[in-house]
């Protein structure tokens, strides 16, 4: 297709190789009862799960029933601010809309008291140094920015206690 | 919430080449193996399926072969304000485009009508270059 015969209104010009074509979106999210709890409580630097009723884990976020045992999870549980890494990813390629400076670290974070961890970025540390056992706590935004997201935890930091044996957490990671 | 892809594609030649004449406002087509232009233009006959090359100006006024109403909608051509989608025979061409016919009503359309072009002011080679086709003036 080298040889396209072109009309006299286009030679000579900057022919266009690429189009933007960007996939957009746009929806509102209703979280239900759990969900809401947990949210709401995040605005007020709380962080809440549910406990199961059958099996005793501790859910965060909470969805409203655990999923092995299949029965509403009623009882909240407001966790500390503490927990272990469990397992990180070091990324290293940026992308559209990340707004971090890579290379950054994206862990897990198993609360202390809770059975499921949660996804969140630790930083205030080199990125080298994290490692699964880490303790770390969460570092909240000022009070006056705090709303019902998981973004009012900025990020989670060492703590500086001695790490955890990973082998406690089998089965929760 | 908003979930964003910024995807970009490559044309290839032919649509790269619609999409220069375009950004340049001029509409280009490309001649089909029976002589006729076909518009938009494809990279292959759509009868014997070798590759095409010559590209042709055709005109900015044309025909309106089919449309539909619709009461628009956010990102869609003029900006949530109803308008009907029309399949448009632009004068030089043998084949439709569809784009946005900017009215006021439904009871404006028909089929047959002639229309022209409205060109955005700033063009980067996109189809939204074309900001919609209007009735053209003068034309019954
Ligand atoms: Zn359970």
């Amino acid at each position: 297709m080298s040889d396209l015969l072109l009309p006299p209104s286009l030679e000579g010009v900057e022919m266009v190789r690429s189009v933007r074509t960007p996939a957009h979106l746009d929806y509102s999210y209703t979280p239900g009862r759990a969900m809401s709890r947990f949210l709401t409580g995040l605005a007020e630097k709380k962080i809440r799960g549910q406990r199961c009723p059958s099996c005793g884990k501790v859910y965060v976020p909470p969805r409203g029933a655990c999923p092995t045992d299949g029965v509403p999870t009623e009882e909240e549980v407001e966790l500390p601010h503490t927990g272990t890494i469990t397992t990180f990813c070091i990324v290293n390629v940026s992308f559209y809309g990340q707004g971090m400076e890579i290379p950054y670290v994206s862990a897990l974070v198993l609360l202390d008291d809770s059975d499921i961890p949660l996804m969140h970025l630790v930083q205030e540390v080199p990125y080298d140094q994290v490692r699964t056992g880490m303790r770390v706590e969460a570092v909240w935004v000022s009070d006056d920015e705090l709303k019902p997201t998981l973004e009012s935890i900025k990020w989670f930091r060492p703590n500086g206690e001695p790490d955890r044996d990973a082998s406690t957490m089998r089965g929760n990671a | 919430m908003v979930i964003e892809y910024p995807f970009s594609r490559t044309t290839g030649p032919v649509i790269g080449a619609f999409l220069t004449g375009l950004r340049e406002g001029v509409v280009v087509g490309i001649k089909g193996s029976d002589g006729r232009v076909l518009m938009p233009p494809t990279e292959y006959d759509p009868v014997t399926s070798e590759s095409l090359n010559e590209m042709v100006e055709v005109g900015q006024t044309g025909q309106v072969t089919t449309w539909s109403w619709t009461e628009g909608r956010r990102y869609q051509p003029l900006d949530g304000r109803p308008f009907a989608w029309a399949l448009i025979k632009l004068d030089g061409a043998d084949t439709a485009m569809l784009h946005a016919v900017d009215v006021a009503s439904p009871d404006q359309m028909s089929i047959g009508m002639r229309v022209r072009i409205r060109w955005r002011a700033e063009r980067e080679g996109h189809i939204r270059d074309i900001e919609c086709f209007e009735p053209e003036v003068g034309a019954s």
